[in-house]
């Protein structure tokens, strides 16, 4: 398995061979506050780079999810569907969201890696 | 302009709050427990909420005064016991809605509680009405809500002999010295209670709440209680458009006053005859799809017979809930309709309101 990789969108992604798995950043769900609805996209879907791929609401409003890479839909996480105070409470490990096989792996480079996130989401939060 | 600050602003960042701006002042929406815990503990324990913003309107008592609020009021004031509150509107001519708002006939003058967005309008119209000096809007007053099961307790244990009031009725306490103002009543669906008093004994006195168990609460929570409990917010649930007729209130205008002349009363008159068009009802979605305020509502036949004027996901009912105007032919309970969420049309159920009901029933030990 990869390190994981950031976008500017606050979805992380990890990859395990050809298959990458998503889910919305630990910071992310701090912004949101309390998660109360995920959509997530359909199993066997397509998905483009930067496109949305799923809603969260919190209590306060709703917000798309977008998927940092391209590729077909080949698992979705419906523990989440069902409970979504699971994604505060486990954002970046059991509440991942959906999980894709790439089109492009080099769709990755331009992601961010875990320091450059950090730096990225103090930077613009503040 | 500036942004305005309650006697309470520097505690409220002391507990961690993230500040929002409603109504030209900076309130917490919440704390570092979150708006799910926050409800829940309002619930289940005891919550304490900053209402400062709100207006507290004073009108010395003269010799025609009742009178003269019932040319403007819906509501019975002769009836009207010391120490009782009733829930009443100031109303357009047409019948729609300028402020909601809660009078209480003091011993020496009425008190009217009043929205924060409102209260300056509201008090230019019963200024003009009233021809009458006698107002205070009093800023040097804050204003402060305990509510939630074990609130009585908590309270009781700062200001002796609280516990006796009845449902929308105060009493004259004091607290430090201080004369305080003390309704049973609130915006959450619980029991409790709101105190006006001093700002300069505020954070003491809220301080004293917190040791004895209650919980700061932000207005996310406030909001998530009070759409459980069916309750309007003024300006999305009623407004000028709307009339208490329509938005299924007119409970709160008194039966014996249909009759007179105040202000908005022969609109009023002939929608409670005639009835009315469209009506506000409690929708509950089939999923856990929030409906948000302005979605759109239609029928099985894909004609639009309403909008959402709140929505939200409900903690207590652990469901997704919203209110709304719908024409008068859908308002039965039960009623399929369809709400438009992203572009896709949600199955949804006509309710009644409140969605979350407090049962008094004390349970068996063992049960």
């Amino acid at each position: 398995m990869s390190d994981t990789k950031f976008s500017k969108e606050h979805e992380w992604i990890t990859l395990d061979g050809e298959v990458g798995t998503i889910g919305i950043t630990k910071h992310a769900t701090e912004m949101l506050g309390d998660i109360v609805f995920a959509e997530l996209p359909e199993k066997g879907s397509n998905v483009e780079k930067d496109g949305t791929a799923g809603v969260v609401e919190s209590t306060k409003a709703a917000s798309d999810v977008y998927t940092p890479v391209s590729g077909e839909v080949v698992e979705i996480n419906q523990s989440i569907v069902d409970d979504p105070s699971k994604i505060n409470a486990d954002p970046e490990g059991g509440a991942w969201f959906f999980k894709l096989k790439l089109k492009d792996k080099s769709e990755l480079d331009i992601l961010m890696n875990k320091e450059e996130y950090d730096k990225f989401a103090k930077e613009t939060s503040a | 302009m500036n942004i305005k600050k309650t006697a309470l602003y520097e505690l409220h960042k002391k507990h961690n709050a993230k500040f929002v701006e409603f109504a030209g002042y900076s309130m917490p929406i919440q704390y570092s427990e979150g708006i799910v815990k926050e409800h829940n503990i309002t619930r289940n324990k005891s919550g304490i909420f900053d209402v400062s913003h709100m207006g507290q309107l004073f009108i010395k008592y003269s010799n025609d005064i009742t009178d003269k609020l019932q040319e403007i009021l819906p509501t019975d004031l002769k009836n009207l016991k010391i120490n009782q509150s009733k829930y009443s509107f100031l109303m357009k001519e047409n019948g729609g809605i300028y402020d909601d708002l809660i009078i209480t006939r003091m011993k020496d003058k009425y008190m009217i509680i009043l929205n924060a967005a409102c209260k300056q309008n509201d008090l230019q119209i019963i200024k003009n009405k009233l021809n009458d000096q006698n107002l205070d809007m009093n800023n040097n007053l804050s204003l402060v809500a305990i509510q939630g099961p074990e609130s009585k307790t908590i309270l009781e244990n700062v200001v002796s002999n609280v516990s006796k009031l009845k449902f929308m009725n105060g009493e004259n306490y004091s607290f430090k010295n201080n004369e305080i103002f003390i309704t049973r009543s609130g915006y959450t669906g619980e029991d409790g209670f709101e105190i006006s008093l001093p700002n300069k004994v505020a954070v003491s006195f809220v301080e004293e709440l917190i040791s004895k168990g209650s919980t700061l609460i932000g207005l996310g929570a406030r909001d998530t209680l009070r759409l459980e409990a069916g309750l309007c917010l003024y300006g999305h649930d009623i407004n000028e458009n709307t009339s208490p007729v329509e938005a299924n209130l007119k409970w709160a205008i008194s039966k014996n006053r249909i009759n007179d002349n105040f202000i908005g009363s022969h609109q009023i008159k002939k929608q409670i005859e005639e009835g009315v068009s469209k009506l506000r009802v409690g929708i509950k979605p089939e999923t856990r799809v929030i409906a948000r305020e302005s979605t759109k509502i239609f029928d099985e036949r894909n004609n639009e017979i309403g909008k959402v004027t709140s929505g939200t996901f409900g903690p207590s009912v652990n469901a997704s809930i919203a209110m709304g105007y719908i024409s008068n032919s859908h308002s039965k309970t039960d009623t399929k309709v369809y709400l438009e969420v992203r572009g896709k049309k949600v199955p949804a159920n006509v309710c009644e309101l409140p969605f979350y009901k407090k049962s008094y029933v004390k349970r068996e030990a063992n049960v």
